[in-house]
């Protein structure tokens, strides 16, 4: 692809969104309203990249709207394990996904909404813009106790945290993003938000709980789809903009070049776990094995997702020590990653005596091992 | 920096290494390792501390979470350097300058003040410039200020950056048009001049700002459309080429495989090889698929596979046993616990399924549809993937027909089933007819089991394929 020579001044929007109504292009300047076709996380994480990247907000600036299907959305700089229960992700399908802006973890489904307002960096102003959704939201229900606290949360009835905040700052563009809880699963919200982790020590940046409660549940009238809407109404009257949101589809590449690369590069796991400032896992389990109670105790530092140094402290001869330092040394380099370590220490039993009892108790460390991670 | 210079602004031009001068970042990084050549210590520019600008609502400090460059690293303007957090906010701090990073003013995690230097960078100096050039000695600058160039009275607006591409190029600013505001020139328009003088393709720049969807008209370095159906030339141009060798340390899944491997070799294999009509075989699973299906079950062609291995290995039991180390004993398995290699995401796997020999063919592929679901979601546990002791690997789902397959120790045999082709062949009265043709090859240990051995069993294996109503009569 041969690179135009254009400058961001030079870049029209109706360039990069075509709608599908042609007369609809949005020729005054000042704000434009999108909202995204799609549930999935890490499109919808690559939408706020690429604008980040690509447009020129000088004279115009963005709301974004989307919703995702159930995932757990990480900080920055943030340890998964810390923050959530890997485990029951896992299991239930919940996808997990590190976003670029800073701040702690929440629980996105459908019944929550997200919005992002871009800005250049100069007019970055979080306080604005959570005014403006507490003012939609008293115009669509005015007997709703709902204000902005001054770190930056959505609180209703001066108790319930509705709303979360992020931002990310770029060279000059800026977006500041944030949660609002319409009608979550707040059962999968509190358990899976829940880590189960022992004996984790780092520096990432902890996530302060808090309890949370749905709006429906003050209002069983209101629907996200009453709530994207308000607050597009409040942003077009405050930007002086038609009240009209831009569907975009963030999968097309004509419309978002370079977007899927965003989208897969989210995805990887060098992003969501390798991301990880360095932490050490320092804990004990005991294992059942026949009428034996056995203490074992690991130790592993663990460095972009990866186990850099690994120790493990069983009772001796429980099992022969050159298999033990066998997989200490196959673990030491390898991902901080149940797969990875079920793979690792499978095949080590490939290699040694083939015995029922040494493969029974290999298997039960091995298992224990794999519920660290 | 002064070796790099000179390298770069040297008498013999080659257009690779300046290519991965613009380019490459990490090969300056690679570039500078050859400091140690450097005959003088003292640096050729003036250093300068980069401070941390304003974040904005009043935040004075921040907490540095990221470097993406260390203390010797040349930076580009615009290039990040490092990730700050400040209440919820993670901002990406990009360098101002054109240089080399020498002081890093914070560590990780500590609090880095607005204001207050980040980092110390050694500012290109402007060297080796031609006489009749005036050039305006560039102190640091933001990026939103330009020089200008006095060039035969001509002025020229091009930022620092775009001004030492054009001298390390030995590229007149004057004959390169400007695209950029007030006809500024822009690195791409050097880019394009180059590009127009060597003919070279040049990828794109790591960190393009934009790229904008191309109307159709402009020229792209991409092959025309018919290019696939022409013969391909040889191209004489010298075409840019930026890649180079990385080296990572084996870890993971191929740490395992290099494990597995390494002890395979052990084994003396030997193969052997045939082809299965499994026209029958088709036409029943066409039937039987729909039943699976009301009962929840995706119904596949291994299942039989699976079962009819099985079926043979009663008859052949030293197929399903296990050499000791000292090549001492061998022990016969009374469990068929057959394994079928998977293909994931992270790599080969090898999942089986147990005992086999009392499951029925439905059972087979439930158990199978389950390790497949675990298996692409990363998730098998150890009983799934410990206690194989012999294999089935389906290659033919990705394609091939004869393949050489690798015994997975501890057991002595192993199987590699080709794709399924539509062939034409004889049958008893000579006439030709459409076969579902599939084929197999075995490989063994040759120190327990013999030609003779694995013949039979391949031949009793490929009798119940054929014929699947033969297993009616076998199974338990």
């Amino acid at each position: 692809m041969v690179l135009q020579s254009l400058l961001k001044n030079c870049l029209q929007l109706s360039c990069i969104l075509r709608t599908p109504k042609a007369g609809f292009r949005s020729t005054t300047s000042g704000g434009l309203i999108i909202q995204s076709t799609s549930s999935d996380v890490y499109q919808n994480l690559a939408v706020e990249d690429w604008i980040l990247d690509n447009m020129n907000l000088e004279n115009r600036q963005v709301l974004f709207l989307w919703r995702n299907s159930p995932a757990v959305v990480i900080g920055r700089h943030q340890n998964p394990w810390q923050e959530c229960n890997l485990r029951l992700l896992r299991q239930k399908n919940i996808k997990l996904a590190r976003r670029r802006s800073g701040g702690g973890t929440v629980y996105h489904d459908l019944g929550n909404i997200n919005l992002t307002f871009f800005t250049t960096r100069k007019k970055y102003e979080r306080m604005e813009n959570l005014k403006l959704v507490v003012k939609a939201l008293k115009a669509l229900r005015p007997q709703l106790d709902v204000h902005v606290t001054d770190r930056y949360d959505i609180l209703l009835d001066g108790q319930y945290k509705i709303s979360g905040t992020a931002a990310k700052l770029g060279r000059t563009t800026a977006y500041h993003h944030c949660t609002l809880l319409c009608n979550a699963d707040k059962f999968v919200l509190s358990s899976v938000l829940k880590s189960p982790y022992k004996g984790l020590k780092s520096n990432a940046t902890p996530s302060v709980p808090a309890s949370v409660k749905n709006l429906f549940e003050e209002d069983p009238s209101l629907t996200c789809e009453m709530l994207l809407d308000a607050i597009a109404e409040e942003y077009a009257t405050q930007h002086q903009i038609d009240h009209h949101i831009t569907l975009i589809n963030p999968a097309d590449e004509t419309v978002l070049p370079g977007i899927n690369n965003k989208t897969k590069e989210l995805q990887t796991w060098e992003w969501v776990y390798g991301k990880t400032p360095k932490f050490s896992v320092s804990t004990c389990f005991n294992m059942v094995y026949k009428d034996s109670f056995l203490d074992v105790k690991v130790d592993m530092d663990v460095r972009h997702g990866r186990i850099e140094v690994c120790n493990i402290d069983l009772p001796e001869q429980w099992l022969p020590p050159a298999l033990c330092s066998e997989l200490v040394k196959s673990l030491t380099g390898s991902k901080f990653c149940p797969n990875e370590t079920t793979t690792l220490a499978t095949t080590l039993l490939r290699v040694c005596p083939q015995d029922n009892e040494l493969h029974s108790r290999w298997n039960l460390l091995c298992e224990n091992m794999v519920m660290l991670m | 920096v002064c070796i790099h210079r000179v390298r770069s602004c040297s008498s013999i031009r080659f257009i690779k290494s300046k290519y991965v001068c613009v380019f490459d970042k990490s090969a300056l990084k690679f570039s500078h390792q050859q400091r140690l050549f450097r005959t003088s210590a003292v640096s050729c520019g003036q250093i300068v501390q980069f401070k941390l600008s304003d974040i904005g609502e009043g935040i004075t400090e921040v907490t540095v979470k990221e470097w993406y460059i260390k203390e010797g690293d040349s930076v580009s303007q615009f290039d990040s350097i490092c990730e700050v957090q400040s209440d919820k906010a993670s901002v990406t701090i990009t360098s101002r300058y054109d240089g080399i990073i020498r002081k890093l003013h914070y560590n990780l995690d500590e609090i880095a003040y607005v204001g207050k230097p980040l980092v110390d960078i050694e500012i290109d100096a402007s060297k080796g410039v031609a006489p009749e050039e005036d050039v305006v000695e560039t102190p640091p600058m933001s990026h939103e200020e330009h020089t200008h160039q006095e060039i035969k009275g001509h002025k020229t607006l091009a930022t620092p950056a775009v001004r030492r591409l054009a001298m390390e190029n030995n590229i007149k600013l004057s004959e390169v048009v400007g695209t950029g505001k007030d006809n500024r020139i822009l690195k791409e328009d050097i880019l394009n001049y180059l590009a127009k003088q060597t003919g070279a393709i040049l990828p794109p720049s790591p960190k393009a700002e934009i790229i904008p969807p191309l109307p159709k008209s402009e020229t792209v370095p991409a092959a025309p459309k018919d290019k696939a159906r022409k013969i391909p030339v040889p191209v004489s141009r010298p075409i840019a080429f930026s890649g180079k060798d990385k080296t990572e340390p084996i870890t993971g899944f191929h740490k395992a495989m290099v494990k597995t491997m390494s002890a395979a070799l052990k084994i003396p294999h030997f193969g052997y090889c045939d082809e299965i009509d499994l026209t029958q075989l088709v036409q029943l699973r066409e039937e039987l698929k729909p039943l699976a299906q009301i009962r929840g079950v995706k119904l596949s062609f291994m299942p039989f596979f699976i079962k009819a291995a099985s079926l043979g290995l009663l008859q052949y039991p030293i197929l399903n046993a296990s050499l000791d180390e000292s090549c001492q004993n061998v022990t016969y398995k009374a469990s068929h616990n057959i394994g079928v290699a998977m293909d994931t995401e992270q790599g080969l796997i090898v999942p089986n399924v147990k005992n086999v020999q009392v499951c029925s063919v439905f059972e087979i592929a439930s158990e199978l549809n389950r390790l497949q679901s675990l298996g692409s979601a990363g998730q098998l546990g150890t009983n799934d993937l410990t206690g194989g002791t012999f294999t089935l690997s389906n290659i033919g789902t990705i394609g091939g027909t004869y393949a050489k397959p690798v015994i997975l120790p501890p057991e002595v045999a192993i199987g590699a089933l080709g794709k399924i082709q539509v062939l034409p062949r004889f049958n008893g009265k000579g006439e030709v007819f459409k076969a579902q043709i599939m084929n197999v090859s075995w490989s063994a240990d040759h120190r327990i089991i013999d030609g003779a051995t694995m013949a039979r069993f391949s031949n009793l294996w490929k009798s119940y394929l054929e014929n699947p109503a033969s297993m009616l009569l076998d199974l338990k």
